[in-house]
């Protein structure tokens, strides 16, 4: 069975088959994913929990997000997980060419992704909604509501949340150019390509927290109106 | 040994573009519904609702959960069950207590 095994391109010494090297790195992976789901998981919490004691200051905070920018985001992630699966797929039937192609798609979309929140976070700023402003300069002009601390604090949710999501995407496109190069030197074949498939459950869980994100964050205070 | 479940599967394309297409749909949706002030608590449960539709589809296609062997089904599942200790649990705790508003409505 060992030198069998030892035959196998891509197969590690200390599995027996494929299958169970498979198994293995897709368990790991899903393992390292549910410790992710806890991670963000305090930060639901410490939403939920604020946003039931500061309703309003939520909806408030919430109305100074562009839904437009928000949903176009949104809408980047979606495409971008087609493309990830996509990817998969041809590295599965040993297209090199298509899978590069999709992974370069993946890797353009996560990066206007990024870019569209980097605008976005400018924005903020300049309208000094960054909640450190306030606290490190009290004089600074607040937006014009009596709800300044409640919004705050949503702001400053927000700005974890995000950014701590925005962090998994750079660490993403830094895992796709990995795998993107391994791709090009020909790594994968239709037996082995299981770190495009694992990768790819790392690009649809960062996927998932902002299908969640958009609508606790952009879409909670939509339907109030007056403008900001 | 374990008998080989899960030979070299290969999800359809067609799977993908439907996931693909069930999570545009959706996200229209929830942004449609978003802009109309519905009573209680049903903006957030319509949100949260679609959100987790959402979120299976994902998992279960593109992440190939729905082919995945049982022993990784049943991890997803304690995972999610670890998230909802927290979640539910500590909200248990918070809401209970003087001064604190449900979802959406503000305290007296």
């Amino acid at each position: 069975m060992a030198d069998h095994a030892a035959h196998v391109p891509g197969l590690a010494h200390h599995f027996v088959s494929m299958e169970q090297q498979k198994e293995a790195g897709t368990i790991g992976m899903w393992l390292f994913l549910l410790t992710e789901v806890m991670f963000f998981g305090g930060l639901f919490l410490a939403y939920t929990i604020y946003r039931a004691k500061y309703p309003d200051g939520f909806l408030q905070g919430s109305h100074l997000l562009s839904v437009p920018l928000g949903g176009l985001n949104t809408v980047v992630l979606i495409v971008s997980s087609l493309t990830m699966a996509m990817a998969v797929y041809y590295s599965q039937l040993g297209e090199r060419k298509k899978l590069l192609g999709f992974l370069t798609l993946t890797l353009i979309l996560g990066t206007v992704f990024l870019v569209v929140k980097y605008f976005e976070y400018a924005e903020k700023f300049h309208h000094n909604l960054f909640p450190a402003y306030w606290t490190y300069n009290p004089a600074a002009d607040h937006p014009p509501t009596q709800y300044h601390g409640h919004v705050q604090v949503f702001l400053w949710i927000y700005f974890m949340m995000t950014g701590l999501h925005a962090l998994h995407m750079i660490i993403g496109i830094a895992l796709l150019l990995v795998i993107m190069f391994l791709a090009h030197r020909g790594k994968f074949t239709k037996e082995y390509n299981s770190p495009v498939e694992i990768f790819g459950l790392y690009w649809h869980f960062v996927d998932i927290v902002w299908i969640f994100l958009f609508p606790l964050l952009y879409l909670t205070g939509y339907h109030v109106g007056g403008g900001h | 040994m374990a008998e080989h479940t899960s030979e070299h599967h290969i999800v359809p394309l067609k799977y993908y573009f439907g996931v693909f297409a069930l999570l545009m749909v959706f996200t229209a949706l929830t942004v449609w519904v978003a802009q109309f002030d519905l009573p209680g608590l049903w903006n957030i449960i319509v949100a949260l609702t679609v959100a987790c539709i959402k979120a299976t589809a994902v998992v279960l296609i593109f992440m190939h959960v729905k082919w995945s062997s049982k022993l990784t089904q049943v991890i997803i599942i304690a995972g999610l069950f670890w998230l909802a200790i927290l979640l539910i649990m500590t909200m248990a705790d918070y809401l209970v207590r003087g001064g604190w508003g449900v979802l959406g409505v503000q305290p007296n």
